[in-house]
């Protein structure tokens, strides 16, 4: 009986595992966004602005999720 | 028969063999510009000294002409400025914000102009997607933003001010002393540059990925059906351009203002 062997990158894997995080944070910002824009439409602009901030610092750990995959043994 | 309509698996080759050569991290070495030159100086550091360049020209240019109503020039580099005058500078740090200000144009000019090489049709390539760069900046924001520190509270009063946010009591110190200092000391610089060169890293490799595959299955395969798989490969990649653009221009954005914060933490009095 021979061994099973699995072949692949475990980086990927590794991404595909943290980017859980990153996609429901991003969810939740734009979510109150949303929601802060529809009981105040007045304050979007304010609004908007820190959702970006937010958005780019979120994402952050997704992309350093891609990029370290493909460094530490991808394709 | 399989020829024409099926669909061929796309053999992954190594270098050297027949096959898909997907883009990895070894697209990201460069040789040395010219022959004999230096092997520091390759493409990277070409498009770093001429970003230098336009940036310090655009500036200059934009202190010198200065009428009360402006011109249209005068108007776009007086927008760009106040940019991060009003919005990042003052909002950030605060009253004395004059200081940190020409730092923080300097930052948000030379990363904006470096990462938009990535679109532009010679280079077609961002500077930050070599992670040495994103390194360099960051060490400058932390020795900016400690320094910035020691000097307004000493070096022990800036590291309990840095380690221990007020009003917490004696029980937590155990547990908020160390995570506080390794958040604050050893994690910012380290995502502050990772967030940059994974973004530029990554966005290029979307690039590379569908231009490429879109190049191989179009003229490397023979099924038609992989054929219009390249062309809309090719299609989509203009799509993943504009993207690029967004993200280009919001990551020089983010690193100014994530640098404008640590200096405002960094400097705050206490309360």
């Amino acid at each position: 009986m021979s061994p099973l062997e699995l072949v692949g990158s475990l980086g990927i894997v590794g991404y595909g595992l943290g980017a859980l995080g990153p996609g429901i944070g991003v969810g939740l910002i734009f979510a109150s966004v949303i929601q802060g824009t529809a009981r105040q439409p007045e304050a979007r602009g304010a609004m908007m602005g820190t959702a970006w901030i937010g958005f780019a610092v979120t994402e952050a750990l997704a992309i350093i999720g891609i990029a370290l995959a493909f460094v530490f043994g991808g394709l | 028969m399989t020829g024409v309509f099926g669909l061929i698996p796309l053999e992954t080759g190594e270098s050297g063999e027949e096959g898909f050569q997907a883009p990895g991290v070894s697209s990201f070495d460069l040789p040395p510009l010219f022959e004999g030159g230096p092997e520091w100086f390759d493409k990277y550091a070409l498009m770093a000294i001429v970003s230098v360049i336009l940036v310090l020209a655009f500036w200059l240019v934009m202190a010198r002409k200065n009428s009360l109503v402006p011109s249209k020039g005068q108007f776009i580099g007086e927008t760009a400025y106040f940019f991060i005058r009003n919005g990042i500078a003052r909002d950030m740090i605060g009253h004395d914000f004059r200081k940190y200000l020409p730092l923080l144009i300097a930052l948000f000019s030379f990363i904006l102009v470096n990462n938009l090489w990535g679109i532009f049709p010679l280079t077609l390539l961002p500077t930050a997607s070599h992670v040495g760069w994103a390194y360099g900046l960051a060490l400058l924001v932390w020795v900016v933003y400690n320094g910035v520190g020691i000097d307004k509270h000493g070096p022990f009063g800036y590291l309990k001010h840095t380690v221990l946010p007020s009003g917490v009591p004696w029980f937590m110190w155990p547990i908020i002393i160390p995570l506080e200092f390794f958040s604050n000391i050893i994690v910012r610089p380290v995502t502050l540059s990772l967030r940059l060169f994974a973004n530029m890293f990554a966005g290029h490799l979307l690039v590379l990925v569908f231009v490429l595959g879109g190049e191989y299955l179009l003229l490397h395969t023979d099924s038609i059906v992989n054929k219009l798989a390249g062309v809309v490969a090719w299609i989509v990649s203009m799509a993943i351009f504009g993207l690029e653009v967004f993200v280009q221009t919001l990551q020089a954005f983010i690193f100014t203002v994530l640098t404008a914060n640590y200096i405002s933490s960094a400097a705050a009095e206490e309360h």
